[in-house]
């Protein structure tokens, strides 16, 4: 495996019981520092395969491999984003986006420190106190978002975290993951069934097929996001992937 | 509630029906209902005496006991049935028709077999409470959100930490609602045993009471452990409403 591969996942399948098919044979590559995106429509297994390389379901067969070795549950050097936020109700946001570190069991004025950075980092210093019933969705993503990046993992991992919020929030928020991502080198793998979301975030895209998955296409968008987000929504690059990933997927809609 | 208009305060309603109650009662309709303020009168008579105080002494004795007993194997009980698929098959069935099932009916043989006195009045209250705390345990256990417990895991959580950081936590509203229920039963266990035994407790004076047809007695200690019940139930009712507040956006 080469070195600025960081995760990959060899001839993975996985069958629910039922015998629900929802992987059948994938093998992706996700290199280093690149923001990763599986896309394709429901049912197509996206989150499934997430959630395997993420260490928390298993596969039927196939191997996991993360920075050089081989994994078969979850580790310290994955973080998980989840579509739900899966906050603690009863926690403030401070011990929620510390509760990685409070896990692995360093002290609290050590791992308080380490989650106001992210707090702040994020944009969410004034609400460190705050439950999460009391925040909108968005903020309560932007809680899941720091809660991944205080335990300092150098790949996380996605689950359609913008999917239950609201449009415009959305795209502010794709627009400062971004500008986070930069600040970070981190690899990311987005799970989303957006399509301009994909084109818009990504380094490489892998199109899955619905029932069984299967790496239907792998697209290297080719955006230079060093630009400003309105330059890059008009840039000729991502109009060409929108469509291009619509031609695609179209035959996959009933 | 409302009444022409205005708002009434809930407790009017207890009003309404204590005024019912004391005219019913003063127009000796029946010897079986004295007035309501006599029984008021007695309830404090009562409640000062030598005896009542021995009796509500032993009683809430067997009721911590039982209910200790209860909490101890009933909160164990209902996380494994929830955790572990076989205890659930074993003993879903039988904690359901236990729940649902007239206790009561088993306290002469209890008598028969751990004997007549405390002991067969601390197993009444833990059969009539534990039940119901193993269902509320268990269902809030399994409907723990499973992204939390997934949540843990993708950070590292160990099999312990999952219990005591996330599903302790946040069964919590379900475990109260359990322990309430659980109480009111305990309450209704203490009185239905001591009263089958017919020896000891509050339920000693209740026979005596009935057997000498000294109703406003009788109904002033109704009074008294309807109000002990109603205390218990209110005080945990307030502490969930508390941990609903936290728990509130699940």
């Amino acid at each position: 495996m080469q070195n600025d591969t960081a995760v990959e996942v060899r001839n993975i399948s996985k069958i629910y019981s039922g015998n629900v098919e929802a992987l059948r044979e994938v093998s992706l590559a996700f290199p280093r520092g690149k923001l990763c995106t599986l896309l394709g429509p429901s049912g197509c297994g996206k989150t499934t395969l997430l959630k395997i390389i993420a260490g928390l379901i298993p596969a039927n067969s196939g191997e996991v491999w993360v920075n050089g070795r081989q994994v078969d549950g979850p580790g310290p050097e994955r973080a998980f984003v989840f579509q739900d936020f899966a906050l603690l109700p009863w926690a403030t946001v401070l011990r929620n986006v510390a509760f990685g570190l409070e896990l692995r069991g360093m002290p609290p004025e050590q791992r308080n420190e380490i989650a106001r950075k992210h707090i702040a980092e994020v944009g969410l210093a004034a609400f460190e106190a705050s439950y999460p019933n009391q925040l909108s969705g968005g903020m309560r993503q932007r809680v899941g978002l720091a809660r991944a990046l205080a335990v300092n993992a150098d790949i996380i991992l996605m689950d359609e975290p913008f999917s239950a919020i609201d449009e415009q929030t959305r795209r502010k928020f794709q627009e400062e993951l971004l500008d986070l991502l930069k600040h970070h080198r981190k690899t990311v793998i987005f799970v989303t069934h957006s399509i301009e979301e994909a084109a818009y975030l990504s380094d490489q895209i892998t199109l899955l097929s619905p029932r069984p998955g299967r790496v239907a296409k792998t697209i290297a968008p080719g955006i230079d996001h060093s630009r400003g987000p309105d330059e890059i929504r008009r840039d000729k690059h991502y109009l060409d992937t929108v469509d291009e990933i619509w031609q695609m997927l179209k035959q996959y809609v009933d | 509630m409302t009444l022409f208009g205005r708002n009434i305060p809930i407790a009017f309603s207890l009003f309404v029906w204590f005024g019912l109650w004391e005219i019913v009662g003063r127009s000796g309709f029946s010897s079986f209902i004295p007035p309501f303020s006599k029984v008021i009168e007695t309830a404090f008579v009562i409640a000062q005496t030598g005896k009542f105080a021995a009796a509500a002494a032993i009683s809430l004795r067997s009721f911590a006991a039982g209910m200790a007993l209860a909490i101890v194997v009933g909160l164990p009980l209902g996380f494994l049935m929830a955790r572990v698929a076989f205890a659930r098959r074993l003993l879903g069935m039988w904690v359901n028709i236990f729940v649902s099932a007239p206790i009561s009916a088993l306290v002469p043989l209890l008598m028969a077999v751990v004997g007549i006195g405390e002991t067969t009045v601390v197993v009444t209250v833990f059969l009539f409470a534990v039940f119901v705390i193993v269902l509320d345990t268990q269902v809030g256990v399994q409907h723990a959100d499973r992204s939390l417990v997934e949540m843990a895991r993708s950070f590292g959580a160990r099999r312990s930490q999952i219990y005591t950081k996330v599903l302790i936590l946040s069964a919590l509203p379900e475990i109260l609602a359990g322990l309430r229920l659980g109480a009111i039963r305990g309450v209704k266990g203490v009185v239905i045993g001591q009263l089958l035994v017919a020896i000891i407790g509050v339920g000693e004076l209740f026979e005596l009471y009935s057997k000498h047809f000294l109703m406003e007695e009788f109904w002033a200690l109704v009074m008294i452990v309807f109000l002990f019940a109603f205390a218990i139930s209110e005080s945990l009712a307030a502490l969930e409403r508390k941990v609903e507040y936290y728990a509130g956006s699940r």
